[in-house]
């Protein structure tokens, strides 16, 4: 274990380096949210019922901002250098589970930049943003404990799926294909262009039922108390329903590809 | 035996298309795949503590075999075993007891001080603290990197990165150790230090290493046994000075005349002349040096004179000649 906690440590203080690109995304996702909250708040003042309350799609917006680069918009850039330059080969020459060392390298890469993004935001979304533009805080101690563990989970659901595509690229070398499905599919079906509860009824159950609600979605609706508590467990058992379903399909795939891996370059 | 290799095999499929336009286009539809055979049976088998150099021209399948025996490819036939284990079967038992060297490749951590990255492969191979310590002190004084210690990687030249990458595969203290071009590319004091740590790390702690190199002069300062393979097969397998007698037994002598005259003689062949400086090729089996010598020196002036052997370079070269011709 301490093996691929040393290595999300490492990257993790590696990707703290990018304060500049941090600060300039902060910019981006405020300006963003806003604009997103804007079109939100002419949609409900023209509609007299809304499935979700406006605060809480309000703060849902403030949390999808914060908590964006969680979405897995591609395979991890690091693995994929490594397969294309045939550096791989030292990863396979660690005592170390191949994917479990490239999960373990996920988790670092989705978090780092979240984090460095995530604090001045709640700070800006919760105390700067004029009265009913921001995120109010969780209806309670026990709903923000919940947001934290569902949170981690998206964490790991993340980083499971960005496993999972950096896996492919042991077939494909220059694999954009199925990380760009995977990310459209992530920024749709994950709440980031419209808010999943404002889907039509029919097609809730499928959005419930997809990996990509457990990233952004899920955990906003438990930090705003759109999901109650009593109901959270649910959301965590979904997420690592999917993060197990995943990692055991990433695994398998990988003990596939080794076998067959031919590395790049003398 | 601490490594066995027998009749290993591996071949790769190549995707190939016919250029242009035309060819991409058919390349869609259908892919014609070639097959290469990076090793066509190599067998060799090495005792503990040897230090064997590995050689061949690009493309003859030396990465191939350290990889393989590194556990990092699976080979298509052929048996492995490495301190009793096959490398691809039991890759994590096994690369706990090696150590790897790309000298194209870095393994360290690109954006982190160096001192990090050993730290961090200290937790990967699960090397108790103290023992860490004292390891990681030796390798600093030895390789010299008191001062690189907190510079972040991409920040290294390329022969301090060397020897830090040096340090990084050694942390868990391997038995063995895979160098593959580990002086590729390096100045002429990096290359020193390089071959001056290894050698020491032979000698002194008795660790086994298996080195590739396109430096002869690597292989003349460091290693006692040396392998030859060209097109996936062993073409030799011995010591240096074998090497020297399957491939050639021609020496060179090299005068510094006194006069200005010109050399010729039936036994031997002029093969350079610089200036004053005349060198002769000639069969020891057919003239002795000494008889040589001393026609010479009969009928010129002569300032100086030595006898040596071919450069290994030049007995590799024709090596891979005879090869190619067969």
């Amino acid at each position: 274990m301490t093996g691929y906690l040393a290595i999300v440590a490492a990257r993790f203080r590696a990707l703290l380096q990018y304060r500049a690109a941090a600060l300039g995304g902060l910019f981006t996702q405020v300006f963003f949210g806003l604009v997103r909250i804007m079109i939100l708040r002419a949609f409900y003042a023209a509609s007299t019922t809304a499935p979700i309350s406006l605060a809480n799609v309000t703060g849902y917006v403030w949390l999808g901002q914060a908590t964006l680069l969680l979405i897995p918009w591609r395979e991890d850039a690091d693995v994929a250098e490594q397969i294309r330059s045939g550096t791989v080969v030292y990863e396979l020459t660690r005592p170390l589970d191949l994917w479990g060392l490239w999960f373990a390298r996920a988790v670092a890469w989705r978090t780092a930049p979240v984090f460095l993004r995530m604090v001045p935001m709640f700070v800006i979304a919760m105390l700067v943003v004029p009265a009913g533009w921001g995120l109010a805080p969780p209806p309670s101690v026990a709903a923000f404990v919940l947001w934290s563990i569902s949170f981690g989970c998206a964490v790991l659901l993340s980083a499971a799926l960005t496993s999972l595509m950096s896996v492919a690229l042991m077939w494909t070398i220059t694999g954009d294909g199925l990380p760009m499905l995977v990310a459209t599919c992530a920024t749709m079906f994950g709440g980031l262009v419209i808010p999943l509860p404002l889907f039509p009824g029919w097609a809730q159950p499928v959005l419930y039922a997809l990996p990509f609600a457990g990233m952004l979605d899920l955990p906003s609706r438990v930090f705003t108390g759109d999901i109650s508590v009593a109901h959270a467990p649910w959301v965590i058992a979904h997420q690592l329903g999917w993060t197990l379903a995943l990692a055991l399909l990433g695994r398998w795939l990988t003990s596939r590809g080794v076998r067959r891996l031919v590395v790049q370059g003398g | 035996m601490q490594i066995v290799v027998e009749d290993l095999a591996k071949t790769f499929r190549v995707a190939e298309r016919t250029p242009g336009l035309a060819g991409a286009v058919r390349g869609l539809v259908r892919r014609k795949h070639r097959e290469v055979a990076a090793l066509a049976g190599v067998s060799f088998s090495l005792a503990a503590g040897e230090l064997v150099g590995y050689i061949g021209p690009n493309g003859a399948g030396k990465s191939t075999t350290i990889k393989i025996l590194a556990g990092i490819l699976v080979p298509d036939g052929g048996r492995v075993e490495v301190a009793g284990r096959v490398p691809w079967k039991e890759r994590i038992e096994h690369v706990r007891r090696i150590g790897v060297v790309f000298g194209q490749r870095t393994q360290l951590w690109w954006d982190l001080p160096v001192v990090e990255s050993l730290d961090m492969l200290r937790h990967i191979y699960k090397v108790p603290a103290a023992q860490f310590r004292t390891q990681r002190d030796e390798l600093i004084e030895l390789l010299d990197l008191g001062k690189l210690l907190a510079t972040p990687v991409r920040q290294l030249s390329l022969g301090q990165r060397m020897r830090a990458d040096l340090a990084a595969s050694l942390v868990h203290a391997p038995a063995i150790l895979f160098l593959d071009e580990p002086t590729i590319g390096l100045d002429a004091v990096s290359k020193l230090a390089v071959r001056g740590f290894v050698k020491k790390l032979n000698r002194e702690r008795g660790v086994t290493v298996i080195l590739t190199t396109h430096d002869m002069d690597d292989i003349e300062a460091l290693c006692d046994r040396v392998i030859v393979i060209g097109d996936g097969t062993i073409l030799s397998d011995g010591t240096l000075a074998d090497l020297r007698n399957r491939v050639t037994r021609e020496r060179w002598l090299t005068i510094d005349l006194g006069d200005s005259g010109e050399v010729s003689d039936p036994d031997a062949t002029v093969i350079r002349r610089d200036g004053d400086r005349v060198c002769l090729a000639f069969d020891p089996e057919v003239v002795t040096p000494a008889e040589l010598i001393r026609r010479v020196t009969s009928r010129h002036v002569v300032r100086d004179l030595f006898v040596e052997h071919p450069p290994i370079e030049t007995v590799i070269a024709r090596l891979y000649q005879h090869d190619r011709q067969r």
